[in-house]
C-alpha cells in the first residue's frame, strides 16, 4: 500500500513538472476545457438530484459544455506547435473553424434548449 | 492526332491550343458532365412509357404529405395530426416521418417557382429521384477521387449513374425517402473521409450537416451511427489512431447528434436507444484514448505510464460496464428494435414478427438478384478490395468497411441492395481504374521506348532498357487484348443496366401493362378507376377498410379515410383488420362495425392473372390476425399444409369474407378460353365456391378489369 501511495505521488509530481512547460495559450485552452467539464459534471449532479424532467434543456446543457470541452480540445491538437501531424494547418484557419462550429453548436443548442 | 490537326493551323488559332494539364481537365469535367446527364435521363423510361406519375405504395403518401406542405406551409405540416389514416386512432403525422424528402421537394418546387417556372408539384416528386441520383454522381466523383485518383472517381461516377441496386430506388416517380437518403449518405461518408484526411474541424462540420440531412430524409442514418465507430475502433485496433481522427470523429459525433436531435422522429434516440450506443461508447472510448497518450507524451517514461495505465483502464472500464448495466436494468437504454435484430439475425423476423417479415422486400436475397443488380461488379468489387488492401491508408479502410458491412446487409434483406450499391461501385471503380491504368502504361511504356533508347540521356536509357528486359514475350498484345476485353465488359455492364432499368425498374405499379394475344401493349389503369370512383362516389367522411399495402394510395388518390395504411405503426389494429378478413361474414360484419367501416376493398388478380393480389396475401392476414387473436388459426385455413382455393379448400378457407369478397359472382365468369366458369389464372384452378351469397355487405364497385372491387357495408338491421 506505502508503494502504491508513493507511486502515485511520483506520479502527480512528474506530471505536474512535465505540464509546467506546457505554452500559455494551450493551459488557457486547457482551463477553458476543464471548466466546460466541471460544468457539465455539476449538471449531471444537479440532474441526479432533481430529476431530468425537462429532458431536453438538460441534454442541451450538458451537450452544450461536452461540445465546447471537444472543441477546445480539438483546437489545442490543431494550434499544437509540437504537432507533427498538423504542420500545413495555420493557427488562425484553426481558430477561424473552431468559431464557425461553435457557432453552429450554439445555435442548434439554442434551437433545442425549449 | 488532334495535337498535328492543330499543328497546321495558322498561329492565332495555334495559341488556343491547351496544354496537356488543361485538356485533362476539359476531358473531366465533360466526361462528368456526361455523365451527370446520363444519370438523370436513364432514369426517365417510366415517364415516357407511362405518363408523370407517382409510383408505388409509399410514395403516394410522401407526395400527399408534400402537397400538404406546399399547400400550408412547414408550420402546419410540423403541427399536422391526420385524421384520414388508422381510423379512429389517426396519425400525429409531423411527429412520425422523416421530413428531408418533403422539405426538398417543396423547397425545390418554391425556388422553380421563383424562377417564374410554373411547374406542379407532382413533376417535383416526380423527378427529385433522379436528381437527386444525378448529384450522387458527383459526389461518388469526389468520394472516388479522395480514397484512390481522380480516374477512380470518374470510373465510380460512370459505374454509379447506372447501378441498377442503385436505379431500382430512383426512377423518376419513386418518390421516396431512399432517393434522396443515398445521396445523403454518400455525402456524408465522403465529407466524414474528407475530415479523417484533413484533420479539419470545418469538414467535420460538413459531415455533421450531411448526417444531419441523412437522419431527417431515411432511417437507414443508423448505419452510419454504427459504421463510423466501428470505423474508429478498426483504426484504433490496428494501430492507426491519430489525432486528425480523433478531431473528426468528435466533431462529428456531437454536432451530428444533437443536430439529428432536432428531428422530432428521432428525438433523444440518440442518447436512449441501444442501436446507438455504439458511437457514444466509441466517443467516450476516444476520450480516454487520447487522454492517455497524452499522459504518455507528458511523462515520457514507460514505467510511470504503464501503472498509470492501470489505474485509469480499471476505473474506465468498471465506470462503463457500470453504467451500461444500470441503464439497461433501469430501461433508461431501450434494447435493440425487432428490425435491427432482423438485420443481424436474418431468421429472428421470421419467428417473432410477421409484419416484417410480411414485406417481400425484407426477405433475403438471392443470389440472382446480386447477378441482377450488381451484374459486372460482383466480380469486379473483389478485385477492388485486393487493389484497397494493396495500398492501405484510412481511407481506403473506409471504404473496405462500408462495403463489406453493406454486402453483409444486403444479404440479409433485399432493399439493402442500395445501401451497398455505392460502396460496391467504389470499389469496383478503384479495380477497374486501377486496371485500366496498369494496362496502358504498359502499352505507352513499349511503344515510346524505342524513342527513349535512341533520345534520352544514358541513365533513363538503362531504366527503360530494364524495363524492356523485364517484360515478359507478347506483353504489349496481351495488354491490348486484356484492355479490349475490359472494355467489352463494361460495355455490357451499361447494355445490361440500360436493359434492367427499361424492363424491370420502370413499372409504376399502379398502373400495369402486360403482352395482349397479339404482342401489343395492354394497360390495366383499374387502380386508379377504382380510388376515382371511391372520390367521386362515396360520401366524404366514409370509412374504407382494405389490407395496409393500399392504404396511403386510397388517402392520397381516393381522399377517403382509411382504417389501417403502410405505416405500420400499430400492430394490434392491423391484426384487427386481419382478423375481420379472415372470419366468416357475421364475425366480421360485427368487426367492422366496430370500427366505422363503410365500404371494404380487395385486390384480385384472378381475371388478369395479376399475382401479388390480396388471396396471395391472405396468409399474411391470418399469420398477423392469429398473432395477437389466438382465435384465428393458421391450420384452418390449410389442407395438409397446402394453400388452396379450389374444391378441395378448408371449408373456414371457402367462408371467409375474403375469399367471398374476392370471387363473388366470379362463377359466373368465364376467364380464359377452353376452362369451365370461375377459372382463377392466378392460382390456376377453378374456385371452390361459386355459389357466394352475401348478407352484410352488398357489391358497390369492380372495376373493369376485376383487380379492385369494393363491397358496401349494409347498415344494421331494423329491430322487428
Amino acid at each position: 500500500m506505502p508503494r502504491a501511495t508513493s507511486d502515485a505521488k511520483l506520479l502527480i509530481q512528474s506530471l505536474g513538472k512535465a505540464y509546467a512547460a506546457t505554452p500559455t495559450n494551450l493551459k488557457i485552452i486547457d482551463l477553458y476545457a476543464v471548466f466546460a467539464v466541471a460544468t457539465a459534471l455539476i449538471q449531471v449532479v444537479y440532474m441526479g438530484i432533481v430529476g431530468s424532467f425537462p429532458f431536453n434543456s438538460f441534454l442541451s446543457g450538458v451537450l452544450s459544455c461536452i461540445g465546447t470541452a471537444v472543441l477546445a480540445v480539438c483546437l489545442r491538437i490543431q494550434v499544437n506547435k509540437d504537432n507533427k501531424e498538423f504542420k500545413d494547418l495555420p493557427p488562425e484557419r484553426a481558430f477561424a473553424d473552431f468559431v464557425l462550429c461553435n457557432l453552429v453548436l450554439h445555435l442548434v443548442i439554442m434551437n433545442f434548449l425549449g | 492526332m488532334a495535337a498535328t490537326a492543330l499543328d497546321s493551323l495558322p498561329a492565332p488559332l495555334r495559341s488556343l491550343r491547351l496544354k496537356t494539364k488543361q485538356q485533362e481537365l476539359l476531358l473531366r469535367v465533360s466526361a462528368l458532365a456526361l455523365i451527370y446527364v446520363l444519370a438523370f435521363v436513364v432514369r426517365l423510361f417510366s415517364v415516357l412509357r407511362y405518363e408523370s406519375m407517382i409510383h408505388e405504395f409509399d410514395p403516394y403518401f410522401n407526395y400527399r404529405t408534400t402537397l400538404f406542405l406546399s399547400e400550408h406551409g412547414f408550420s402546419e405540416f410540423w403541427n399536422w395530426f391526420d385524421s384520414e389514416s388508422w381510423y379512429p386512432l389517426s396519425r400525429v403525422v409531423g411527429g412520425t416521418l422523416f421530413p428531408g424528402l418533403m422539405v426538398t421537394a417543396a423547397l425545390l418546387h418554391r425556388l422553380l417557382r421563383a424562377l417564374s417556372l410554373a411547374v406542379h408539384i407532382r413533376e417535383v416528386c416526380v423527378l427529385t429521384a433522379p436528381f437527386f441520383a444525378a448529384n450522387t454522381t458527383l459526389v461518388a466523383y469526389a468520394f472516388g477521387r479522395e480514397i484512390w485518383d481522380s480516374g477512380a472517381g470518374l470510373v465510380a461516377a460512370a459505374l454509379i449513374a447506372v447501378c441498377p441496386g442503385y436505379i431500382s430506388r430512383s426512377v423518376a416517380g419513386s418518390y421516396d425517402n431512399e432517393g434522396v437518403a443515398i445521396f445523403a449518405l454518400l455525402l456524408t461518408f465522403y465529407l466524414f473521409v474528407r475530415a479523417v484526411n484533413t484533420g479539419s474541424l470545418a469538414w467535420a462540420l460538413a459531415s455533421a450537416f450531411g448526417y444531419f440531412y441523412m437522419v431527417s430524409a431515411w432511417g437507414g442514418y443508423v448505419f452510419i451511427i454504427n459504421l463510423l465507430p466501428l470505423y474508429v475502433l478498426v483504426l484504433l485496433v490496428t494501430g492507426r489512431y491519430s489525432q486528425r481522427l480523433y478531431v473528426a470523429y468528435n466533431c462529428m459525433y456531437v454536432l451530428g447528434m444533437l443536430l439529428a436531435m432536432q428531428i422530432r422522429f428521432v428525438g433523444f434516440q440518440h442518447v436512449q436507444s441501444g442501436e446507438h450506443m455504439a458511437a457514444m461508447g466509441v466517443f467516450f472510448l476516444l476520450q480516454v484514448f487520447f487522454f492517455l497518450d497524452w499522459v504518455r507524451y507528458l511523462l515520457n517514461d514507460a514505467k510511470l505510464f504503464k501503472s498509470f495505465l492501470r489505474i485509469t483502464l480499471t476505473c474506465v472500464i468498471t465506470v462503463g460496464t457500470l453504467a451500461l448495466g444500470i441503464g439497461t436494468a433501469s430501461g433508461y437504454i431501450s434494447p435493440w428494435t425487432g428490425r435491427f435484430y432482423s438485420l443481424l439475425d436474418p431468421t429472428y423476423a421470421k419467428d417473432h414478427i410477421p409484419i416484417i417479415a410480411s414485406v417481400s422486400e425484407h426477405q433475403p436475397t438471392a443470389w440472382s438478384s446480386f447477378m441482377f443488380d450488381f451484374h459486372i461488379l460482383l466480380f469486379l468489387f473483389p478485385a477492388g478490395l485486393y487493389f484497397c488492401f494493396k495500398r492501405l491508408s484510412d481511407a481506403t479502410i473506409f471504404i473496405v468497411m462500408y462495403g463489406l458491412t453493406s454486402m453483409y446487409f444486403a444479404g440479409v434483406m433485399v432493399r439493402l441492395i442500395l445501401v451497398a450499391a455505392p460502396a460496391v461501385c467504389l470499389v469496383s471503380a478503384i479495380a477497374a481504374s486501377a486496371t485500366i491504368k496498369n494496362l496502358t502504361t504498359l502499352i505507352r511504356t513499349k511503344s515510346k521506348s524505342p524513342q527513349t533508347v535512341s533520345g534520352k540521356a544514358s541513365g533513363s536509357k538503362a531504366a527503360a532498357k530494364g524495363a524492356v528486359d523485364q517484360s515478359l514475350p507478347f506483353q504489349q498484345n496481351a495488354a491490348i487484348a486484356l484492355l479490349l476485353g475490359a472494355f467489352y465488359l463494361l460495355s455490357r455492364y451499361a447494355v445490361h443496366c440500360t436493359w434492367v432499368t427499361s424492363e424491370a425498374y420502370s413499372s409504376p405499379s399502379i398502373v400495369l401493362a402486360a403482352r395482349g394475344h397479339n404482342g401489343g401493349r395492354v394497360i390495366f389503369d383499374d387502380y386508379r378507376e377504382a380510388y376515382y370512383w371511391l372520390r367521386q362516389n362515396t360520401p366524404s367522411d366514409a370509412k374504407i377498410m382494405s389490407w395496409w399495402d393500399y392504404g396511403y394510395q386510397i388517402t392520397a388518390m381516393g381522399n377517403r379515410t382509411v382504417i389501417v395504411d403502410n405505416n405500420t405503426w400499430n400492430n394490434t389494429h392491423i391484426a384487427t383488420v386481419g382478423r375481420a378478413m379472415s372470419s366468416y361474414e357475421d364475425e366480421a360484419y360485427e368487426i367492422m362495425q366496430s370500427l366505422d367501416v363503410n365500404y371494404v376493398l380487395v385486390v384480385f388478380g384472378g381475371v388478369t392473372g395479376y399475382s401479388s393480389d390480396d388471396i396471395n396475401k391472405f396468409l399474411w392476414m391470418v399469420r398477423i390476425g392469429g398473432g395477437v387473436f389466438p382465435v384465428i388459426k393458421e391450420p384452418d385455413y390449410l389442407v395438409n399444409g397446402e394453400y388452396r382455393v379450389d374444391k378441395g379448400a378448408a371449408p373456414k378457407m371457402l367462408n371467409c369474407l375474403m375469399y367471398k369478397l374476392c370471387y363473388y359472382r366470379f362463377g359466373e365468369l368465364t376467364t380464359e378460353y377452353g376452362k369451365p366458369p370461375g377459372y382463377d389464372r392466378v392460382r390456376g384452378v377453378e374456385i371452390g365456391n361459386k355459389d357466394i351469397k352475401l348478407e352484410y355487405l352488398e357489391e358497390a364497385f369492380t372495376t373493369s378489369n376485376w383487380i379492385v372491387r369494393i363491397y358496401k357495408v349494409k347498415p344494421p338491421k331494423n329491430r322487428s
